[in-house]
């Protein structure tokens, strides 16, 4: 549904993306991840024709960003970093402002306006000034006015910056219950949220590719160890060696009032490390796998770790 | 089109959500008042003194003792009006960062000008429209000719295009509406002097600066006569700084 093939951007000398290409499919979230300054935004918003590209292809849908850039605007929702807002306008007003500029038939404006303001939650202020509501609900107007010509694509450019915490969960809700329909890409700097609500990660660094894929794949391929840790009932310290002997453990740690076990990739040692338990009756009080966490992938990838 | 009227609703309804639109057409038409009433004051006295001899009774002309200065005055008005009006028009969507959203709607940027540019011409046509009303009293009271007047409202409804069209120009430049703002008064101020330079200036150079004055298209309306050169010159003059406009913007997405 997106495609980016070696897409480069350059501001004077400064090269903003450099050869990106990515792909994401129809009716997946992928996430857009990277530190401050990597080409996140610079991306979407060529994405959007907001932007030229130096050089470089991007599409969305059957059109091409750069030939046909007013059928892909027509299919495509955006939601810049800088909430768009004009504040001296209601909610509502300004929703069908948009319509209108979006070219939905006047016929059908009132019942997208509706349905968008519905979706989006922001029944309770729809007579009042933009300038007066609360920043949550302003995001939701960003969010309204990028959906309300039910695009096929949306991008999201830090859709909860700047929330509190109930609010991003909402927000989050919202995008996760747009997935199916609508293609999304959104950037972010909260990992969590990747997790949370993506299918996949494009991770990017000074404007290079860094990484991209499923999450699981991404996991997996960046994950070099595999174990467990566990929590002991009537065990401390003490016990570390009785697992360290157990053939195939590779390393035993304490951290966090707990032991970390850790076997060669391949040779999973749970039977045994729970037979160990039983026979010593040390008493389990939890087991959970050591999966490397979406901080670690990311942290790995951008510190320079493997380019795919 | 659909697009540009759009555009052009959410530009008129902008102007008077905020005090802006209310506080420059009441300050124009302040002024615009007080040189009216100023203009047929003295008109009077004249009529009053003159009223004795028929022979120069007759040379009494009310649209040239009246309406010409009161033209001639309403274009300075509306040379400090127009830079207030025009200077937000792009400034603000830069600095609130709505552009954004117009840039990436299925908009073309001719559109996004067209519409805030008539948006704005409204305004000044809704101004001129309201000072146009005190003309009532003078139709009623007096006899002036009414072709005269109509031509010298739309040579200013011309000038203030003119005007806007530089405004616009401006505005599209920088996010700092005080920067457009000056700039654009700046430059039409310099339109405006052009014409005096012209005095001391001969052979082609006179021509040139007369041609090139903003005001000196002006003045011929201001008698009543409707030329079709100087109807040219302005639409020339509007559609240079429509596409200069244009190009600004163009240029944004190349930098």
């Amino acid at each position: 549904m997106i495609e980016v093939q070696h897409l480069t951007k350059k501001y004077g000398d400064l090269l903003a993306v450099d050869d990106l290409s990515f792909k994401v499919d129809r009716g997946k979230i992928w996430g857009l991840l990277g530190p401050n300054a990597a080409g996140k935004t610079s991306t979407m918003r060529i994405l959007t024709g907001y932007l030229s590209a130096t050089e470089g292809k991007a599409s969305i849908g059957d059109f091409d960003v750069f030939e046909e850039p007013s059928k892909v605007k027509k299919i495509t929702g955006y939601l810049p970093e800088d909430v768009p807002l004009y504040p001296e306008m209601t909610v509502q007003g300004f929703i069908h402002f948009v319509s209108e500029i979006k070219q939905i038939a006047p016929s059908k404006r009132k019942e997208a306006v509706n349905k968008v303001i519905e979706i989006v939650g922001l029944e309770p202020v729809r007579k009042r000034l933009i300038k007066n509501i609360s920043r949550g609900f302003k995001q939701r107007v960003g969010l309204a006015q990028a959906m309300v010509h039910d695009p096929q694509v949306l991008i999201l450019d830090e859709p909860t910056i700047g929330l509190d915490p109930a609010q991003i969960i909402e927000i989050r809700k919202l995008i996760k219950s747009l997935k199916g329909e609508r293609t999304i890409i959104l950037s972010t700097h909260i990992l969590a949220e990747v997790t949370q609500v993506c299918d996949g990660v494009v991770i990017i660094n000074e404007g290079k590719l860094m990484a991209s894929g499923s999450l699981e794949e991404l996991v997996s391929s960046f994950n070099d160890k595999e174990g467990v840790f566990i929590k002991l009932k009537r065990a401390g310290q003490e016990a570390l060696p009785l697992f360290s002997s157990i053939p195939g453990v590779k390393e035993v740690s304490w951290d966090e009032n707990g032991i970390k076990i850790e076997w060669t990739k391949g040779h999973d040692v749970r039977d045994e490390i729970i037979k160990m338990i039983a026979d010593k009756d040390l008493g389990l009080l939890e087991m959970r796998p050591l999966s490397m966490g979406i901080e670690e992938l990311y942290l790995k990838v951008i510190s320079g770790g493997v380019e795919q | 089109m659909k697009n540009i009227w759009a555009l052009c609703k959410k530009e008129v309804k902008t102007y008077f959500t905020s005090p802006i639109a209310y506080v420059v057409i009441s300050v124009f038409l302040v002024l615009v008042g007080f040189f009216f009433y100023n203009l047929i004051w003295w008109f009077n006295t004249q009529s009053l003194q003159l009223a004795r001899n028929p022979y120069y009774f007759q040379q009494l002309n009310i649209n040239q003792m009246v309406y010409s200065p009161l033209f001639h005055n309403t274009s300075i008005i509306l040379l400090l009006m127009i830079p207030i009006l025009s200077m937000r028009l792009f400034s603000e969507e830069k600095k609130i960062k709505t552009e954004e959203l117009l840039y990436t709607s299925p908009i073309s940027v001719t559109q996004i000008i067209l519409g805030k540019y008539i948006g704005s011409l409204l305004v000044v046509f809704i101004m001129l429209f309201l000072s146009g009303i005190l003309s009532i009293f003078t139709f009623f009271y007096g006899n002036p000719e009414l072709v005269p007047i109509l031509n010298g409202y739309l040579g200013l409804l011309l000038l203030g295009a003119a005007f806007m069209s530089i405004g616009i120009f401006f505005s599209s430049l920088t996010e700092n509406q005080i920067v457009a703002a000056v700039l654009t008064f700046g430059s039409l101020l310099l339109f405006w002097v052009l014409n005096w330079a012209s005095y001391s200036a001969a052979g082609m150079w006179k021509d040139v600066l007369n041609y090139l004055s903003i005001f000196q298209h002006f003045d011929n309306m201001t008698q009543g006569i409707l030329d079709t050169t100087d109807v040219i010159y302005y639409m020339s003059f509007i559609f240079l700084g429509l596409f200069l406009t244009h190009s600004v913007i163009q240029s944004r997405r190349w930098r």
